[in-house]
């Protein structure tokens, strides 16, 4: 995988500490998860150069931004930051603030195609010319955000860029960040402590504690990793990417193939070939013994126990592997222990997951995984 | 009387240009700076606040003198004189309004916070373009607070100006004098219509200053 982004933070800032040392690829959300306190901010910032920490190392596109010998400062940096608070200019209106950065990153900002397609994606094309004072935090937000990715950076940074906001601005503004994720050709770092932010917009996380790395993965092994506090949630969920294989026009349903069987998704995916991403509710999934064949659940995927979770519920999450022998991708149940008891479920054991179909539909993420990336909607926004 | 109204304005809007170029980078400096001799600084700025003016004038009536010090300097090198003339005064003035311009300016700087500045950095913008461009046009309300308390504290200042200015009529006879030479001539009627005009025009810039911060504070 060729890296775009190394870094390498040792030493202490402060009273805090940082020690620790990652590379992320050259696009795709990594999601910097952990408790407060925890040092993402802190980690974001020093990436930022909005803190610095002595004896850190930073190169990005074969760029050094931090060694023993230089510190390049912020305003050299070809960086966009989302901070937690919108950070939006209140003596500038709208324009003027998405001009600010605009023109100092020396890109001409009137007829500007990518300030066209970005204000029109971002859903602010009629805030233009309003001022700041008068937007929900929600539209703050997106300004905020559209200002960031208007400097064509080569790498973005979110800092909890959701957690100001109510749940009515947060579920306004996920579907936006969803869309970007999308179409994004860039690193975005994205700092959260909302498991369900990691669930709908990682393709990596980087679990932090202490100011260290946990835990390190692409999401779908970081959510069904039985060690990792993810699936012991009582609403944990799975992450998985299917392939489209084929569709049938006659029921409208697709055939994805996933590691280790194939789901029929009641809805037109697209051509043949390209990724989709599914999220699967560990609720959403009931198991059995034996092979019903007389039921309305079209999907059902042998597969075997691999482990039995606790949650902080009164069920526990079944972790199992799809497949007759077990190799497919992980995946996650929600049974009750009296259940588990009366089918006296255990690891090893073989047993049928049947997923509602409905679920599937759920997922909003369409990213592909690795190289089979759809066509960027935002082609400007490339490094 | 219009020489002393013209020679009082002329010496309080002066007083006030000068006090917001040096204040500017001073309130900006106390505002951002951690050093531990920071507060000796803002200790020193603050001094005319709690000192008669009497004091103030007394010393720089002292150093100023042609006689020995920096005002022997300033006589040995450029033959200049500063007590009883103008530019004393306005040396005098800025001391001594100092603290009206720089504290709220200062308040308005700290109000800022961190975000808006470093947001301004991720944004591309140097150092001395995010001062120029984001601090100042949101540091506003203290710079016309600043402006207005530093003008009106020029206009009404009496001891300093007593003390190294004299009573030197279109040089240095300001207003606050003009109305003690009024009283102690027995001028009831010149000494009324100067307090009086000054009275109102005070309660005026006031009002009007209230006025502006209220419909900035809404917008910022």
């Amino acid at each position: 995988m060729s890296s775009n982004l190394r870094a390498s933070f040792r030493g202490a800032i402060g009273s805090f500490k940082l020690d620790l040392e990652f590379s992320v690829p050259a696009r795709g959300v990594t999601v910097l998860f952990g408790p407060s306190g925890c040092g993402k901010t802190t980690l974001l910032r020093c990436i930022a150069g909005l803190n610095r920490i002595p004896g850190g190392e930073l190169h990005i596109n074969g760029t050094t931004w931090q060694d023993a010998r230089q510190f390049v400062p912020t305003h050299k940096r070809a960086l966009g930051y989302v901070f937690q608070e919108p950070g939006l200019f209140p003596h500038l209106n709208v324009i003027d603030n998405l001009a600010y950065g605009m023109k100092r990153a020396g890109i001409n900002y009137r007829d500007s195609v990518e300030l066209r397609e970005l204000t029109h994606l971002m859903g602010i094309e009629k805030l233009l010319r309003r001022p700041i004072q008068g937007l929900s935090g929600g539209e703050k937000q997106r300004v905020a955000i559209a200002r960031a990715l208007l400097l064509q950076p080569k790498l973005l940074l979110m800092d909890e860029p959701l957690s100001a906001l109510d749940q009515d601005n947060k579920n306004e503004i996920m579907p936006y960040l969803e869309q970007l994720h999308s179409s994004l050709e860039i690193p975005v770092l994205y700092v959260t402590h909302d498991r369900r932010e990691v669930e709908r917009l990682a393709d990596r996380v980087l679990l932090l504690r202490e100011g260290q790395i946990l835990a390190q993965g692409e999401i779908g092994e970081i959510l069904t990793q039985p060690d990792l506090p993810f699936a012991h949630a009582r609403d944990a969920v799975t992450v998985l990417d299917g392939r489209v294989k084929h569709y049938d026009a006659r029921y409208g349903l697709s055939t994805l193939q996933i590691d280790g069987g194939t789901l029929d998704i009641p809805d037109q995916l697209g051509p043949s070939g390209i990724y989709k991403r599914l999220r699967i509710k560990s609720t959403d999934i009931s198991l059995s013994v034996q092979e019903q064949d007389h039921s309305t659940i079209l999907n059902r995927l042998p597969a075997v126990i691999w482990k039995i979770l606790p949650t902080d519920g009164p069920s526990v999450n079944v972790l199992l592997r799809v497949g007759n022998m077990g190799e497919g991708h992980a995946l996650l149940a929600s049974v009750t222990r009296k259940s588990v008891d009366q089918l006296g479920l255990k690891p090893g054991m073989m047993v049928y997951a049947q997923i509602k179909g409905a679920s599937l539909l759920g997922s909003n993420t369409t990213t592909a995984p690795r190289a089979n990336r759809m066509t960027p909607l935002l082609e400007s926004v490339q490094a | 009387m219009t020489e002393t109204i013209l020679l009082t304005l002329k010496l309080a809007i002066l007083t006030t240009v000068i006090l917001l170029l040096i204040g500017t980078p001073l309130a900006w400096w106390l505002a951002r700076n951690r050093t531990w001799y920071k507060e000796i600084v803002n200790a020193l700025v603050a001094l005319p606040l709690v000192l008669p003016p009497t004091v103030i004038g007394f010393y720089l009536l002292l150093a100023m003198s042609p006689a020995h010090g920096p005002g022997k300097w300033l006589y040995d090198t450029f033959g200049l004189t500063l007590p009883f003339t103008f530019e004393g005064l306005v040396i005098g003035s800025v001391i001594y309004s100092l603290p009206f311009v720089v504290q709220p300016v200062r308040n308005s700087f700290e109000a800022l916070g961190k975000l808006p500045l470093e947001a301004a950095a991720t944004l591309r913008a140097s150092p001395l373009d995010r001062f120029l461009t984001v601090a100042i046009p949101l540091a506003r309300p203290g710079f016309l607070t600043g402006a207005v308390l530093g003008f009106a504290h020029t206009v009404g200042e009496f001891g300093v100006v007593l003390m190294i200015g004299g009573n030197l009529p279109g040089e240095t006879k300001v207003l606050s004098i003009s109305i003690y030479d009024h009283v102690e001539s027995l001028e009831w009627g010149q000494a009324h219509l100067l307090s009086g005009g000054m009275l109102v025009g005070a309660f005026a810039v006031i009002l009007l200053v209230t006025l502006i911060e209220k419909r900035w504070g809404r917008v910022s």
